[in-house]
């Protein structure tokens, strides 16, 4: 039973309650950051690391705070571990952190992080808080990555370009190019190209959604209509 | 204890409110002196690609001076980074500012060498328009290499603009403010070396 339920947790996560593609939550980041697939690769975990202790503080501290003070204690809480991780990220990832920049203290603000706060961990037992902040984040790292995949492909013909910003030099070794003569498609790497771009993921997951209903369905009826025939030669 | 809710909730956010202070003052002090670290590797790696570490013998980070003037060097108080060797001036590099980038300031570093001729230019930070003006990139494309070496007397002060200008730098195709305005800002860096670059190197070096 209990396993069950975290399987749901992770299923809601990545992808039947996507904070990107199904909550629309944190806009802002995923549009803005998402030229590249290492940049999103990288806003998406620091994202993943502060939901996760956000979520699990929360979880701990629920039954101490009074629900007067609720929201201000949860955004302290988020904003503590974002200039916490946004140090970190100066310390470790220096460079990542140039090409960030104002996006990683501006994690305090993306609605998924306080919304899961508020509608999840504040409700729920570590063990949960803690699965779902998991797994939300790594939804939202997901689609930041093939968001920003996508954009870096079509837009400047590369994929994992500075990678070794992020795992070092082993890491240079995935850079892919789709050779000097492909200039790119600018309209990719611009704003718009990013809103383009959200909108077709998020197509794409309907479409499969709508495709998966469709199968079950029919697997429905294959199953029950046997039934009352098999029934009426019984 | 409940007959002061206010005095309760309002002891709760205090003591979280320290918690969270401890929380980024203890994250601050194991990662402060890496930061510091990291931010000067960084800056001599931009600097050093410009003025060749075995052409200095001076500590050229903290060998600087602030100057005033606006009017050539694109800010109210202008960073110039001062390279000797052996006591003699080798080169002094200007974090020059664009104002008229076309959206935006655009932060330079230039480079410019005792005789007079350019050491070399960076883009250090700039808000140009992706594919565009952020040709500007050494990342991007070599067009910021095209200073390397050059003065005021090659070219002649006429011939300091892009192309379109009647001058000798190439603009991009869609973007020609950008470079426009950075070929601009060097030159008038380079004037401001040619009248002032003597009593830069005259204040108490290393």
């Amino acid at each position: 039973m209990a396993t069950s339920s975290y399987g749901r947790l992770i299923k809601e996560g990545l992808w039947s309650n996507n904070q990107a593609l199904v909550a629309l939550l944190g806009l802002c980041p995923l549009l803005a950051v998402t030229n590249t697939a290492v940049n999103g690769l990288g806003l998406g975990l620091a994202t993943l690391v502060v939901l996760t202790l956000s979520n699990a503080t929360i979880s701990i501290i629920r039954n101490w705070v009074r629900p007067e003070v609720r929201l201000p204690v949860f955004v302290l809480i988020i904003a503590s571990f974002v200039t916490a991780v946004e140090l970190s990220m100066m310390a470790w990832f220096y460079e990542l952190y140039r090409i960030l920049g104002i996006f990683i203290p501006l994690i305090v603000t993306n609605c998924t992080i306080i919304g899961r706060a508020e509608a999840f961990a504040s409700k729920n037992p570590l063990g949960r808080s803690l699965v779902d902040g998991l797994a939300m984040g790594l939804g939202f790292t997901l689609v930041l990555t093939a968001l920003g995949a996508m954009r870096e492909i079509i837009g400047l013909g590369t994929l994992f370009s500075q990678a070794d910003l992020m795992f070092g030099e082993v890491a240079a070794g995935l850079y892919m190019s789709l050779g000097e003569d492909f200039k790119g498609m600018l309209l990719a790497i611009l704003p718009p190209g990013a809103f383009i771009g959200l909108g077709f993921m998020i197509a794409l997951k309907n479409l499969i959604d709508k495709q998966l209903s469709r199968a079950r369905k029919a697997v429905a009826v294959a199953t029950t209509h046997p039934a009352p025939a098999a029934g009426g030669t019984a | 204890m409940n007959k002061h809710p206010i005095a309760l909730a309002g002891t709760i956010l205090f003591l979280f409110a320290v918690a969270g202070v401890g929380l980024v003052a203890l994250v601050h002090h194991q990662t402060v002196d890496r930061i510091v670290a990291n931010e000067r590797e960084a800056l001599l790696r931009e600097l050093t690609a410009l003025v060749p570490a075995d052409t200095i013998d001076n500590d050229i980070i903290s060998d600087a001076l602030t100057v005033s003037a606006p009017e050539r060097l694109g800010s109210k108080e202008t960073l110039v980074y001062l390279g000797r060797k052996e006591g003699k001036a080798v080169a002094a590099v200007f974090t020059t500012v664009v104002p008229n980038g076309y959206s935006g300031p655009i932060k330079l570093l230039v480079a410019v060498l005792a005789d007079g001729t350019l050491g070399g230019v960076r883009v250090v930070s700039h808000k140009e328009t992706p594919g565009l003006g952020d040709k500007v990139e050494e990342r991007k494309s070599d067009w910021i290499h095209s200073f390397d070496g050059k003065s005021l007397e090659n070219p002649l002060l006429a011939k300091w603009g892009v192309k379109k200008d009647g001058g000798i730098f190439d603009q991009f195709t869609g973007a020609t403010i950008t470079p426009r305005s950075i070929v601009n800002a060097v030159k008038n860096t380079l004037l401001y070396f040619r009248d002032q670059g003597a009593s830069l190197f005259h204040s108490p070096g290393a």
